[in-house]
């Protein structure tokens, strides 16, 4: 088999030191394993991305891309799946993206369970934008929009697709290149809605990474997924405190392709 | 205005309630005389609303090819009390007023009623059947089948929704899908993955839907993602008069979606040609990688024809498919990268923003929307009715034809009709030949600011002289619009 090259001829234009890379090396080596030990096949693989900094993804895989609108890359994943199951459908998005621009779709991709995989760069911050407040910023961030602090509290992502029927629900960090790897593989492995937080600081808008660091830990493996009160309780977890990483919940359920195929 | 138009045309009407089976009725009397050798043409008016209100068809039917129902009742089917009073100034001199009849008495009356008028012949069933009785969305939906569309989207939105219902009864297991999504965003961004794969993908909306994709739309034009899109005008703006008809949204189409990219817009007038337009679109959207947009409205879309289907099915199904497709790459290719993206990119669809690259990809966009111009000498982009010799002549898109149409049957002068069927890319040689040395150019259009005729003016710098508008959500009635244009000619 040929060498997997997986990079592009594109010049990478992140700030330098941005978590994002750490992603992209850490999706990079998930693929090569994968398609090494035969459990995926490039040409298969198809990533999509939506609009902010994780979406200049895109055009660092040598892979195939479909390069979505803000917010919407996740019922174009749904469109593609469903047109040929037999592609791998990922998508890389941002809280920005998903949880203010197109949360609909991330809400109803999970309630359908639709067989796709979204990986969720987590900066808590429109960073391509020049640093305002999201969705996943905490109250009192103050950014050029909300120089007297933002007035909302923050979303839980886990918690609302927990809520929202999705069948993987994982949290890593992308400092961590080896665990995030791990769940990305693992995300990717899953039939049915996968969702995985990657919790990334923006080292320019609203870099987290000090106050991350003695928070995180991974979850013991031995803990149940299948157990949706449990999950509900681990995800609402103060974050003040300590940050799980690993897989809350994973089960399975009949998905949004199989029963498009099952019926007339 | 003779009351006497033609002998040969009768008028039915049947009001009611909206549940009180209406539709039923017209559907079953369309039916009864389709069977018996008539042609038909079937208009319906109702409220937003479920239960109560009061509903309307009215139905005209001729031995010879009818355009569009009439006003004048020669039969007033009362489903309630409360219709006869409605339509009381509707009625032709002695026209039959039927009330609390079944629907077989209601047959019966009906072919009793053509025994008086001398079309015994046609009541005793020895004359053959001219046709099925569809309508526009049907028809559009059917052409789609037959261009083999894999996948519909579609959110509910009146007047398109019959588009909707119609394919998702005709899904099989392995072949036509139909999803509908949670909005119109989500339906034509799906559609937009799935045509990624290869697909031959239709999203179908009202206008009021349309303005919600008009970023995707844009993303279509960008990323030369074939995609056909169902759009149906209904009075505005905003929720306007949901289930009432329009022809305002002619410019919203023509200039959709943010930035400039080529897209063609096709305008049916007529179920037959929703049908041609269906295979047409799906047809052109995958020879050009571009965007198709078929402009319908209320009127063509809900009311129904006598329409020959299984005739224009057998001569369809040469056409079409497959070789276009050939060098077009879908992802799933072994040794292949397919990379679509919404930004500027170069041919690898890696994102570009050097001016020169952006001119390049601008350019190379473009390049194609002059083979799309060429395009239109290979295709019926305006269709000529009537006089060609006549000084004088009436100009319109969509479903304006049928009551012009049925209109010219009744004016005093002979005159030219050109009908246009291609809104973008807009044929303006074909057209400025048509009006080379006309008096009058009489433009006949559903909307408030005559926007068929400023787009003539700003394609061809011709100025049309006369403009008949109509903007009060109903279509026009051809007797009234007769009068209009002889005054006109006058």
């Amino acid at each position: 088999m040929a060498e997997l090259n997986l990079s592009t001829k594109a010049k990478i234009t992140w700030c330098p030191g941005c978590p994002n890379s750490q992603i992209l090396v850490a999706f990079r080596k998930a693929v090569t394993e994968m398609v090494e030990n035969g459990s995926l096949k490039i040409e298969n693989l198809v990533a999509f991305a939506g609009i902010g900094c994780h979406g200049k993804i895109s055009d660092y895989i040598n892979v195939n891309t479909f390069t979505s609108l803000h917010g919407r890359l996740i019922p174009a994943m749904t469109g593609s799946k469903c047109a040929n199951p037999n592609l791998n459908v990922i998508g890389f998005s941002g809280d920005g993206d998903s949880l203010d621009e197109g949360i609909e779709h991330l809400i109803h991709a999970a309630k359908r369970n639709s067989d796709i995989t979204l990986f969720m760069h987590d900066n808590r911050v429109f960073a391509l934008t020049t640093g305002q407040f999201d969705a996943l910023s905490p109250k009192g961030f103050k950014g050029k929009s909300s120089p007297f602090g933002s007035i909302e509290e923050p979303l839980n992502p886990l918690l609302l697709l927990l809520s929202a029927g999705a069948t993987f629900i994982a949290r890593t960090y992308a400092g961590d290149i080896a665990g995030t790897k791990k769940i990305m593989q693992a995300a990717m492995n899953h039939k049915g809605f996968a969702f995985v937080d990657i919790i990334q600081p923006c080292i320019t808008f609203f870099d987290t990474r000090d106050y991350f660091k003695d928070k995180i830990y991974w979850m013991d493996e031995g803990l149940p997924k299948n157990d949706l009160k449990f999950s509900i309780e681990k995800v609402s977890e103060n974050q003040n405190e300590k940050v799980p990483l690993g897989i809350f919940y994973q089960v399975e359920r009949s998905t949004f392709e199989e029963e498009l195929y099952k019926s007339r | 205005m003779s009351e006497n138009l033609n002998n040969e045309i009768f008028t039915i009407g049947i009001g009611g309630a909206a549940g009180e089976g209406v539709k039923y009725v017209g559907n079953n009397i369309g039916l009864l005389l389709r069977d018996l050798g008539f042609q038909i043409y079937l208009s319906l008016d109702y409220p937003s609303l479920i239960r109560g209100g009061h509903n309307f068809v009215r139905l005209s039917a001729s031995v010879d090819k009818i355009w569009n129902d009439h006003a004048k009742l020669d039969i007033l089917i009362c489903l309630n009390e409360k219709t006869a009073e409605i339509h009381k100034s509707e009625l032709k001199e002695g026209a039959w007023v039927l009330e609390g009849l079944n629907n077989e008495e209601i047959l019966g009356k009906v072919r009793e009623f053509l025994s008086t008028k001398g079309l015994a012949d046609f009541a005793s069933g020895s004359v053959a059947p001219k046709g099925e009785l569809i309508d526009g969305n049907t028809a559009f939906a059917k052409g789609l089948q037959m261009a083999g569309l894999d996948f519909y989207f579609a959110y509910p939105m009146t007047p398109s929704t019959s588009i909707l219902h119609y394919l998702a009864s005709k899904q099989t297991k392995e072949g036509l899908k139909v999803i509908q999504p949670e909005n119109e965003i989500a339906v034509i961004n799906m559609a937009l993955g799935s045509v990624y794969t290869g697909k031959r993908v239709a999203v179908g909306t009202a206008t009021g839907g349309f303005a919600l994709m008009q970023e995707a739309f844009s993303f279509s034009g960008m990323a030369e993602l074939p995609l056909v899109l169902a759009v149906v005008q209904r009075q505005g703006p905003a929720t306007g008069v949901p289930t009432r008809s329009s022809q305002s949204d002619l410019r919203f189409v023509i200039h959709a979606g943010h930035g400039e990219f080529p897209r063609i817009v096709l305008a049916p007038g007529d179920p037959e040609e929703c049908f041609k337009a269906g295979i047409e679109a799906m047809d052109l959207a995958w020879k050009f990688k571009s965007p198709v947009i078929v402009l319908l409205d209320k009127a063509l879309s809900e009311h129904i024809m006598t329409v020959d289907i299984e005739r224009l099915t057998q001569l369809s199904l040469k056409a079409t498919a497959g070789e276009e497709n050939a060098n077009i790459i879908f992802p799933g290719t072994p040794e292949k990268v397919v990379k679509v993206t919404s930004y500027e990119h170069d041919e690898e669809g890696i994102t570009v923003d050097k001016p020169e690259d952006v001119k390049t990809a601008m350019d190379r966009r473009f390049a194609k929307g002059e083979k799309i111009k060429e395009e239109m000498n290979n295709r019926e982009t305006i269709k000529i009715y009537g006089d060609t010799s006549s000084k004088n002549t009436i100009v319109f898109f969509g479903s304006s034809k049928s009551p012009i149409l049925e209109a010219a049957k009744l004016l005093e002068k002979n005159i030219k009709l050109v009908q246009i069927l291609w809104l973008e890319p807009f044929d303006s040689e074909k057209l400025k030949k048509e009006f080379e040395g006309m008096n009058k150019i009489i433009c006949v259009e559903a909307n408030h600011s005559g926007q068929l005729a400023s787009l003539i003016r700003e394609r061809t710098g011709i100025e049309v002289t006369d403009k008949i508008l109509r903007y009060d959500s109903l279509p026009f009635e051809p007797e009234e619009l007769a009068l209009q244009i002889n005054s006109i000619l006058k």
